[in-house]
């Protein structure tokens, strides 16, 4: 199966993780705004998934309804196709970000128009669309508000649900003035403020605008109905007001039917916002005549979702429902931020889904940017269990890279040298005492450096010298000499 | 009671205090404590780095010297996570699935610390004296792997002398994370400084756990500021007695 192909879109990163990620711990204003951000988000969370009593019942519900898509969703596109068709959409397949972008753009130009309003979606920062659509001479304008100050900061998001996290509003403030046409030179950095700025931009943008571009968070193969859930409105706005809708979903979107949206519309703004339900829900099916746009188009983009589901052990992380609640509990991510990912989709879930969109080779250090804590798996509304899938893919990293090498790195040796000592006891005591030669290393029971690779724990930490007498060696002295298992 | 103590390979190497420890407290309580001194390690390392195939002889030989056990402690969560929660996937995906079924059986058997005391020896006062004044950090795999709960809380506020204070933001991960220590330092030790921050506004001498490892990356850190807070697991805790200060 085919992996998201390279030099497209927003999948990998140009630096592997610990890399990118020191340049951003070293960011105080970031670790600031976020750890500030994510304190919030995670009461609010906490707080209103505290008030259902089914909340458990919930979360299987959207586990299962998830597994029984995937098993089926071969059909369930094809119904979804038919219903959108039957009520006067058009449907088009996308195997990856390069076809994606050739229809849309091909789409936009058919209409004449030159610039496009955008609904906040991740899977056309996914597959590069906006950079897709200048390099044919198209505008397109971000209207979501957070995604407005990134586009506008000619920045990348760095968050699911709140992609400019990484900015306070004193940041937003000069972005506005340096980049938004028309702005009041006295803006102050109060929010209200700078939302009535941004409305009164994007307000223009609305109502001049004859193609708007939206992602979906849901369709329904019964009804052939579309889904986006937003706060702020100018989704509904992009939705409703341009004569030709194009909306671009990855294939694993699609639900069953009407009574699923039930389960997911209580998980996702709980899980996401904290908030009992989302202000703006949006449905759409096909083109009501009069009414709304009278074109709309739905791009069908794989982008390396097949070669995903096609991993037993991996095909979970299709579940994501994008609430980013794993993203704001991870002790990572609230230290590293989203840049650090290099992809659209950072923390836990960006850490799963985007090696298996990619192949795990292009994104081979994103599976070990975890300490495997387990926060992400506890609050996943649809039960993904990321740290099972991130253990996975460390181990198809290691297989691959296995096969890819001639000559066993460093790592693999010393892996399989531990292996080889402790399958056996005697091989396994021997290098106990062998390392008790570290105590000569030692001050008062203490490491302060070892060499590398261990030398990275002695920068920050000291480490236990090696004891006089081993556990082993002191029950030999209590107990006697071994016992019969010997 | 016959218990097997399977004392980890980090604690056999560079805390035997800790399965010291544990012997003292289960003779104490009345059990035989069984030391089969054919166990090495449980893999968790190679499995948690995506060497499975390496963890395959560890999972196998857990199995062997393990089975006819009637019971196994471990003084660690992760460790014990491990064995419940990796050993089968770690066969079944090299398809041994007669091992898997094993690893299954004797997975079932084998008790964190806390959770024989708690559940299987019915055993909250465990007649421990310590006179000390101590925060818990309760670590991510006890409290996310094996849902022990407050179950080494309930442990230690029965200790005669003890000072027990609650630590701030207690569930955060300390940043130790097996080999994610070392393959990520910077983000590692960036979770630790606020660990540390946690543990010192407690104000307490000892943070204890249930895990060596995530002592000994959060005591490595204390001690390398010289904070004046030391870490002690669980176990050593629980063992101290009137007699032993």
């Amino acid at each position: 199966m085919p992996y998201a192909p390279r030099g497209v879109g927003h999948l990998r990163g140009e630096e592997p993780f610990p890399v990118a990620a020191r340049a951003a711990l070293a960011n105080t204003q970031l670790r600031r705004n976020l750890g500030k951000a994510t304190t919030t988000i995670r009461a609010k969370r906490a707080a209103v998934v505290a008030e259902l009593p089914d909340w458990e019942e919930l979360r299987a519900a959207g586990q299962a309804i998830k597994q029984q898509t995937l098993a089926h969703l071969d059909s369930y596109l094809e119904q979804l196709e038919n219903r959108v068709t039957a009520h006067g959409g058009t449907v088009h397949w996308a195997r990856d970000a390069n076809e994606a972008n050739r229809i849309v753009t091909g789409l936009v130009r058919g209409t004449g128009a030159a610039e496009v309003v955008k609904v906040k979606s991740m899977v056309t920062d996914e597959i590069g669309l906006n950079e897709a659509l200048a390099a044919a001479g198209i505008t397109a304008h971000e209207t979501d508000l957070a995604e407005l100050i990134v586009q506008l900061g000619r920045d990348r998001p760095s968050h699911i649900l709140v992609p400019a996290i990484h900015r306070n509003r004193a940041e937003i403030r000069e972005i506005f003035l340096r980049e938004m046409p028309g702005v009041d030179p006295g803006l102050t950095d109060t929010p209200a403020a700078l939302t009535e700025a941004a409305r009164l931009y994007l307000r223009r943008r609305f109502l001049s605008a004859r193609v708007g571009i939206s992602g979906a968070n849901f369709a329904i193969a019964e009804t052939g109905t579309l889904c986006v859930v937003e706060s702020e409105g100018n989704g509904r706005m992009c939705l409703t007001l341009p004569d030709t809708l194009i909306t671009v979903m990855g294939i694993e979107k699609v639900i069953p039917s009407w009574r699923d949206l039930e389960v997911f519309l209580q998980l996702l703004p709980r899980s996401s916002t904290g908030e009992r339900m989302n202000p703006y829900t949006s449905m759409w099916t096909g083109v009501t005549p009069g009414d709304g746009p009278q074109r709309f188009h739905l791009v069908l983009l794989d982008n390396g979702r097949t070669a995903a589901l096609a991993d037993p052990a991996g095909r979970a992380a299709l579940h994501c429902i994008r609430c980013s609640a794993c993203l704001n509990v991870c002790p990572v991510y609230e230290r590293t931020g989203g840049h650090a990912y290099g992809s659209v989709y950072p923390g836990p879930i960006g850490a799963v889904l985007s090696p298996q969109l990619t192949g795990v080779e292009d994104n081979a250090s994103l599976p070990y940017a975890s300490s495997l804590c387990g926060a992400c798996y506890d609050v996943c509304p649809v039960r993904i269990d990321i740290p099972s899938i991130l253990v996975h893919l460390r181990a198809r990293h290691v297989e691959e890279a296995a096969r890819a090498r001639r000559v066993p790195s460093a790592e693999a040796v010393a892996m399989a040298a531990a292996s080889w000592v402790m399958a056996s006891p005697a091989r396994y005591a021997a290098a106990q005492r062998g390392a008790s030669v570290g105590g000569l290393l030692s001050r008062r029971g203490k490491i302060r450096r070892l060499p590398p690779p261990l030398s990275a724990w002695t920068a920050a930490r000291d480490a236990p010298a090696p004891p006089a007498r081993t556990f082993r060696q002191w029950w030999r002295l209590e107990h006697g000499d071994p016992d019969d298992r010997e | 009671m016959r218990i097997a103590l399977f004392v980890t390979c980090l604690a056999d190497s560079l805390f035997p205090q800790v399965g010291q420890a544990t012997v003292r407290l289960l003779e104490r309580l009345g059990h035989e404590v069984t030391f089969p001194q054919a166990q090495t390690c449980c893999g968790q390392m190679h499995t948690n780095t995506g060497y499975l195939r390496e963890a395959l002889p560890l999972v196998r030989r857990y199995v062997e010297v393990f089975e006819d056990c009637e019971i196994v402690v471990v003084p660690s969560g992760s460790c014990t996570g491990s064995v419940r929660h990796q050993h089968a996937m770690v066969a079944r995906r090299f398809g041994h699935e007669a091992l898997a079924r094993r690893a299954e059986e004797i997975a079932a058997r084998t008790y964190e610390l806390s959770e024989l005391l708690v559940d299987v020896l019915g055993a909250e006062d465990v007649g421990a004296y310590y006179p000390h004044r101590v925060t818990y950090h309760p670590t991510c795999h006890s409290l996310r792997l094996l849902r022990v709960g407050d179950r080494p809380l309930r442990l230690l506020r029965r200790v005669a002398g003890i000072d027990l204070v609650e630590l701030p933001d207690a569930e955060v991960c300390c940043g130790f994370g097996g080999t994610f220590a070392v393959k990520n330092a910077p983000v590692s030790t960036a979770m630790l400084a606020d660990k540390m921050r946690s543990v010192l506004a407690t104000g307490a001498e000892v943070c204890t756990a249930g895990d060596s490892s995530c002592l000994m990356h959060i005591g490595g850190g204390l001690s390398r500021l010289n904070a004046g807070t030391a870490t002690v697991h669980l176990a050593e805790i629980l063992a101290s007695t009137q007699d032993s200060h």
